[in-house]
């Protein structure tokens, strides 16, 4: 198993835009991948559970993988919310 | 046998193609107990598989046509339907309560849908609606229910629909969209104004057009005279192949005054100028032989996104247009929001009187991070050409002494921080509210234009809501009302050696035209399209002769009295 603590910062949260990417990346992975954000954890390969978070700029959110791939996972995760501006 | 239907002439031209009616599919869900589930969740893949082709083929569309920004949303359609939690909570209901795959996928999107609706926040609630859409489509793949959207047309088609909204309209390609026609809709509203700017003909208001229409059937739209013709003869056909004929050959003619300027025929020159809502529209404002812009909506900024547009993005529109335009007059309305044009992400209380309410100006005012922002990138636009800022909704002298002040700390500002503005920039008002026109003599000391809004000036000195078609009696342009205080604002900015122009509908208007330039009416602004024509008509308008009937014309007792006279005589 991978985790990784991030801090967002961009303007308006995770929204649509940088989600739909955040998802698409997630989606290229067999491991299981979960974002925990305010005490909920969704399924980071499901646009509508990371939409329905409503992630705020300046809060934290980790992101888990579990599987085979998990170390790659994170590290491209890693490097879409940094890439996105999304958070680091 | 062929039939007529009326309605409003929305958008020059003839359009002679089969029909595509575009209706929101009946979905009738019928919850059916099964015994294979297996087959039902192969029917369910198969369905997702189809709807997932044809999102790919809109998205791939509307990025080449459209630009990557507007194709995004697309891209999220096609992550929901491939979204675990979607797909796979429909599977194990069809699995563990043997339940058909239409109801088991109205149920599970359903309850997304309920969940995104119910959150507190105008965006999220939005997203209901994405979710919605696509399940609308798997849905109708499951029932074998035909599902339409524009986009997705690939022949040559007229299109008949109960309204276009802005999205739909966003997804018509202009290859195969020859005309359209709508049920509802006036002149202004939203589809009309895009039918002209899109150059296609267009008749709105029909009201039943897409009950007498089906599919597949030849229509003639007649957005000369506000007809369609349904299932029209042969000999039909080659009326109006003549009559689109005759239109075009007098197109062409217009083409020849595309680099004249305006003058009347005995010699008094006036200013043609297009109204504009993006950085694009200024093709069509060049192509068209405007020599400039006399009203840039830059709501448009604004709408279909999450956020405000930093100063950045605005200064990169602005400074655009008014390179684009080469030095020629760029009159950029300020941000016009609020009211009916919503911006979800600004969480505004809703209004029992949109109209009359925290809109425009008066919401600037009270925001004033959001205006400040918009005129600093304004401001600094200002080197790229020959820009004028005009502020909207104006009832006081206050309002417009409060906004000037807050434009000139701006100006202050830049310049200590050592960033040029121009320092040839005018300042003035749309006038819209009746008290801004009957004060105008007042205003006119300060401000250095007016340019006149019909459509709101008409909806309010007539106390009726233009989108109310039981009170559309009442939107009469050509009302002594309006004309004299048309009258008042022009003479009130030539008094003080001002300028006034008109960026309404009315400016464009063919018989408003004549009584306008009677009116001494220094620049109108119109639809790029009506600068042609508009050009052609002056040039045969004497201004000397048409003065000498205007105390009678604003003597007259009705609008229909003025019409009859402006048709005889002008």
């Amino acid at each position: 198993m991978a985790e990784k603590t991030f801090k967002v910062t961009s303007e308006s949260g995770i929204h649509a835009r940088p989600a739909t990417t955040l998802v698409n990346q997630a989606g290229q992975f067999s491991s299981d991948i979960t974002l925990d954000y305010n005490g909920k954890s969704v399924n980071l390969k499901s646009i509508m559970g990371v939409m329905s978070l409503g992630i705020q700029q300046g809060s934290s959110i980790v992101i888990k993988a579990e599987g085979s791939d998990a170390e790659e996972a994170i590290a491209a995760l890693e490097n879409v919310m940094k890439k996105e501006g999304l958070g680091e | 046998m062929s039939e007529k239907i009326s309605g409003i002439a929305a958008s020059a031209g003839i359009a002679i193609a089969k029909a595509f009616v575009l209706q929101n599919p009946e979905l009738t869900i019928e919850r059916k107990s099964i015994s294979d589930s297996a087959s039902e969740i192969e029917r369910f893949e198969a369905a997702l598989k189809v709807s997932k082709e044809e999102l790919s083929v809109i998205k791939e569309k509307a990025n080449k046509e459209l630009g990557e920004d507007k194709a995004a949303i697309f891209a999220a359609h096609l992550l929901v339907l491939s979204d675990p939690e979607l797909v796979d909570a429909v599977k194990q209901k069809i699995e563990n309560e043997k339940v058909n795959a239409e109801a088991a996928m109205d149920d599970v999107s359903s309850m997304f849908i309920n969940m995104f609706e119910s959150m507190d926040n105008e965006y999220m609630k939005e997203r209901a609606a994405d979710i919605r859409d696509v399940s609308k489509r798997v849905l109708a793949h499951l029932l074998n229910v035909t599902f339409t959207t524009p986009a997705s047309i690939t022949e040559e088609v007229v299109i008949l629909a109960e309204d276009l909204t802005p999205s739909d309209t966003a997804q018509l390609n202009r290859n195969f969209v020859k005309g359209f026609a709508t049920d509802i809709g006036g002149r202004t509203s939203h589809s009309a104004i895009m039918s002209r700017s899109m150059e296609i003909p267009a008749v709105v208001g029909t009201k039943t057009i897409t009950e007498n229409v089906e599919n597949g059937v030849v229509v003639i739209i007649d957005g000369l005279d506000g007809h369609v013709i349904v299932n029209p003869t042969d000999d039909e056909i080659a009326t109006y192949e003549e009559k689109q004929k005759q239109y075009q050959d007098q197109k062409a003619e217009w083409a020849k005054l595309v680099n004249e300027k305006t003058f009347s025929s005995d010699s008094v020159q006036v200013e043609l100028a297009a109204n504009i809502g993006t950085p694009a529209d200024v093709k069509g404002v060049l192509e068209n032989g405007a020599e400039g812009v006399g009203l840039y909506r830059t709501e448009f900024l604004y709408m279909g996104r999450d956020q405000l547009p930093t100063e950045e993005e605005q200064f990169k529109a602005y400074s655009e247009v008014l390179e684009k335009m080469e030095g020629k007059p760029v009159v950029i309305r300020t941000l016009d929001i609020g009211g009916d044009k919503e911006l979800p992400y600004l969480n505004l209380p809703k209004e029992l009187n949109p109209f009359l309410g925290f809109r425009a100006i008066r919401l600037c005012l009270e925001e004033q991070e959001i205006f400040r922002t918009q005129l600093r990138a304004l401001l600094r636009a200002s080197q790229y050409g020959n820009l004028k800022i005009m502020f909207p909704m104006i009832a006081t002298l206050g309002e417009f002494r409060a906004a000037k002040g807050i434009l000139l700390e701006e100006k202050e500002k830049l310049a200590s921080e050592g960033i040029k503005v121009s320092e040839s920039i005018e300042v003035g008002i749309m006038v819209e509210i009746p008290s801004t026109a009957v004060m105008a003599d007042t205003f006119a000391k300060e401000v250095d234009f007016f340019s006149i809004g019909t459509n709101d000036l008409i909806q309010y000195t007539m106390a009726a809501d233009r989108m109310n078609e039981q009170v559309s009696y009442l939107y009469q342009p050509y009302n002594p009302a309006i004309l004299r205080l048309v009258k008042m604002v022009i003479d009130a900015a030539h008094k003080e050696g001002k300028w006034a122009g008109m960026c309404g509908e009315m400016a464009g208007d063919p018989i408003a035209i004549p009584i306008l330039l009677g009116l001494g009416l220094d620049e109108f602004s119109m639809s790029a399209t009506s600068v042609l024509p508009a050009r052609s008509q002056i040039l045969g308008l004497s201004k000397e002769k048409i003065s000498a009937h205007m105390d009678e014309i604003l003597q007259m007792e009705t609008m229909e009295d003025v019409v009859k006279f402006a048709e005889e005589n002008f």
